[in-house]
């Protein structure tokens, strides 16, 4: 039987309850947004002891489904002030999962001044303090705790940025291979460190399993299903072949690569940091050029990036991270770019925040645009290290765009706008504005509709269309992001007939229940409005689905475009 | 008239990253593509000085068209 663990940090407790029925058909994104917004006081201080940190593992994680290692996290975000979810790859949600385990609540904040460790395993959890690791970076956590509890042990873990409770601080999941994989966006990074959890650890021995109410249908949608996967060109041979990094050459063709904070759509460098040379670079060196954040992925889209001695570098090296301290920052060294991501996983931070962030800071003086060792040395040096000038980069983009007295902040709802300019990619324009997650790409990624040709074609420089495409879209992704799946699965099921009932037969077999495709939409839409409403309750109005004011005066080279839409058109996306 | 033919991903092996080349008034984006010997089916993203185009679009001098396979990401 699936449980609810409950780990009360003020009074140091576990409580484990059965799942409530209302919970029941619930996973992932559906889990954690409907536990936040039902227990979680939308005005409560982000890193007080009313906020909730909540991991939900989605409702085919742990199966032999393809793709569906996903784990969610959700809380009231410290960076944005809204609800808040963030995924992760990595091995948690198959362990959660194999353990029986729905959804771990972490709540309160303990009284004592010291980091606390929390250990699942077939027994439940226990919590006991933790000094010898409190204060060391990710990396030397995973192995340490690896070393004390055998090399299965799943980890999810925070660094120094987490303990600090910096805003841009992200929590961190070990991979299969022992490296890193992240819920990224939002801060909640500095919500586990609020409750001084510094790190879980996970022992899946003797787990009773996931079980399938019929296999035989589960067996047949799961072939069908992954067949898609490969079918599709960008599942099956775009992304594991040149990652999601092949996006930089794209968008700077397009004219929609955000280029020196967001002045410009192209940039002169972008041949040097291209997934074309990134993959050239690490076949040249020896590395990994496919590479698969969880067990049972089949799409690989991630790579192992070495140096010229064919040392590891970093791995999970992103469109988003490369764009974002590539053009948007002028550093056109990507060996620079992959030390500096190395760091940010190290230190646990957001690697598209502080990627952005580091535009603002260079527009603000702090440091030269193209200065790559300079990132370097300011994440080492002094986020890593917590000085008060570490405290406010590690504050996120919108901070230093304050204390810094700058303008062109490029943020939504406080969180740092991604890799595709709103201005000549509208679509994700739309989403940036509208997500209840605030700036965010994958919540809606219309550039696939905008930009890629996949699930029809709209023109990225036009109004027409992208409410409803965002709109859609943003439904999908909050019903996906319940399932436990890479949200990648999105190419195949935009375009080839057979993924999505293949997906719902999954479900249904694991379950035993009779979902159609309405019920997904519906589902989708449940979780937005759920989430809304929270966001309502917050205090946000409509006025902060707006993206700043710079896009609308500013035109963007070379199309020399302007974002463009009426504040009802904006809101006329929550029409449904 | 001369034009910009720009290649990228797999489009790339055995051909070329960048080339200018003279091509008749009136060339349609298709017929490049035909002769780079590229599948309809194998396009991704056709761009003409970066913007979405139809096969059927004729060229004009100093047009840069780019050509990639289906790709993604996020």
């Amino acid at each position: 039987m699936d449980k609810i663990f409950r780990v009360n940090m003020t009074d140091l407790t576990v409580k484990c309850e059965e799942v409530p029925p209302e919970w029941l058909g619930l996973g992932g994104r559906g889990l954690t947004s409907t536990i936040v917004a039902a227990e979680v006081p939308p005005t409560c201080h982000p890193l007080g002891p009313n906020n909730k940190l909540v991991f939900a593992p989605g409702l085919l994680s742990g199966t032999p489904a393809a793709q569906s290692g996903r784990m969610s996290c959700g809380a009231k975000s410290p960076l944005t002030g809204t609800i808040k979810e963030s995924n992760s790859g990595g091995t948690s949600a198959q362990q959660f999962a194999r353990l029986g385990i729905k959804a771990l609540i972490i709540e309160g904040k303990p009284g004592k001044d010291c980091f606390y460790n929390l250990h699942i395993n077939k027994d439940g959890v226990t919590i006991a303090e933790e000094t010898e690791l409190a204060g060391k970076g990710n990396f030397a956590v995973i192995q340490k705790v690896t070393e004390r509890l055998g090399k299965k042990t799943g980890v999810i873990t925070i660094g120094e940025a987490g303990e600090m409770r910096m805003a841009a601080a992200n929590i961190s999941v070990k991979d299969p291979d022992h490296k890193i994989r992240s819920h990224g966006r939002g801060g909640l990074g500095a919500v586990m460190g609020a409750k001084q959890v510094k790190f879980i650890s996970i022992d899946d021995t003797d787990a009773p399993g996931v079980s399938i109410a019929d296999p035989e249908k589960f067996k047949q949608a799961a072939r069908t299903f992954a067949k898609t996967m490969l079918e599709h060109p960008v599942s099956g041979e775009g992304l594991p072949t040149y990652g999601t990094n092949v996006l930089v050459n794209v968008l700077n063709e397009a004219g929609g690569l955000p280029t020196k904070n967001f002045r410009y759509g192209q940039f002169e460098g972008h041949d040097k940091i291209s997934g074309e040379t990134m993959h050239d670079t690490i076949d040249a060196r020896g590395g990994k050029t496919k590479h698969g954040c969880h067990s049972g992925c089949i799409i690989q889209c991630s790579q192992v990036y070495v140096d010229d001695k064919g040392q590891y570098l970093t791995s999970g090296f992103e469109y988003e991270t490369i764009w974002g301290l590539g053009a948007n920052c002028c550093i056109d060294v990507l060996d620079d770019i992959a030390k500096a991501d190395n760091i940010m996983d190290d230190i646990g931070v957001d690697s598209i925040e502080t990627a952005v962030m580091f535009g603002v800071a260079m527009e603000a003086g702090i440091l030269p645009f193209g200065d790559g060792k300079g990132v370097i040395r300011l994440l080492r040096d002094e986020i890593g290290k917590g000085t008060p000038l570490g405290r406010i980069l590690g504050g996120g983009a919108a901070e230093v765009g304050r204390v810094y007295g700058q303008t062109r902040v490029p943020v939504v709802k406080g969180q740092g706008i991604p890799a595709y300019d709103p201005r000549s990619v509208k679509g994700i324009g739309i989403t940036y504005a509208t997500s209840t997650m605030g700036a965010d790409h994958t919540a809606g990624y219309a550039v696939a509709t905008n930009i890629l040709g996949v699930g029809g074609a709209v023109d990225p420089l036009k109004k027409d269309g992208q409410v409803e495409l965002s709109r859609n879209l943003q439904i999908a992704t909050a019903a996906i992001d319940s399932t436990g799946m890479c949200l990648f699965i999105a190419f195949p099921a935009l375009d080839v007939p057979e993924c999505l009932p293949a997906l719902i037969d999954l479900i249904n077999a694991r379950f035993g229940a009779s979902l159609t495709g309405d019920d997904v939409t519906g589902l989708g839409k449940t979780i937005l409005k759920t989430e809304h409403a929270f966001n309502l309750a917050a205090g946000f109005t409509n006025k902060h689905d707006r993206l700043p004011e710079f896009f609308s005066s500013d035109p963007l080279p070379p199309h020399n475009v302007v974002w463009d839409f009426s504040e009802e058109e904006i809101d006329s996306f929550w029409d449904f | 008239m001369r034009i910009t033919v720009k290649l990228f991903a797999t489009f790339r092996t055995d051909r070329f990253k960048i080339e200018e080349r003279e091509v008749p008034s009136g060339t349609e984006v298709g017929h490049i593509v035909r002769e780079l010997g590229i599948a309809e089916s194998e396009l991704g993203i056709v761009l003409v000085n970066a913007r979405h185009a139809a096969l059927d679009q004729q060229l004009q001098e100093g047009d840069i068209l780019s050509l990639f396979p289906l790709v993604g990401g996020g």
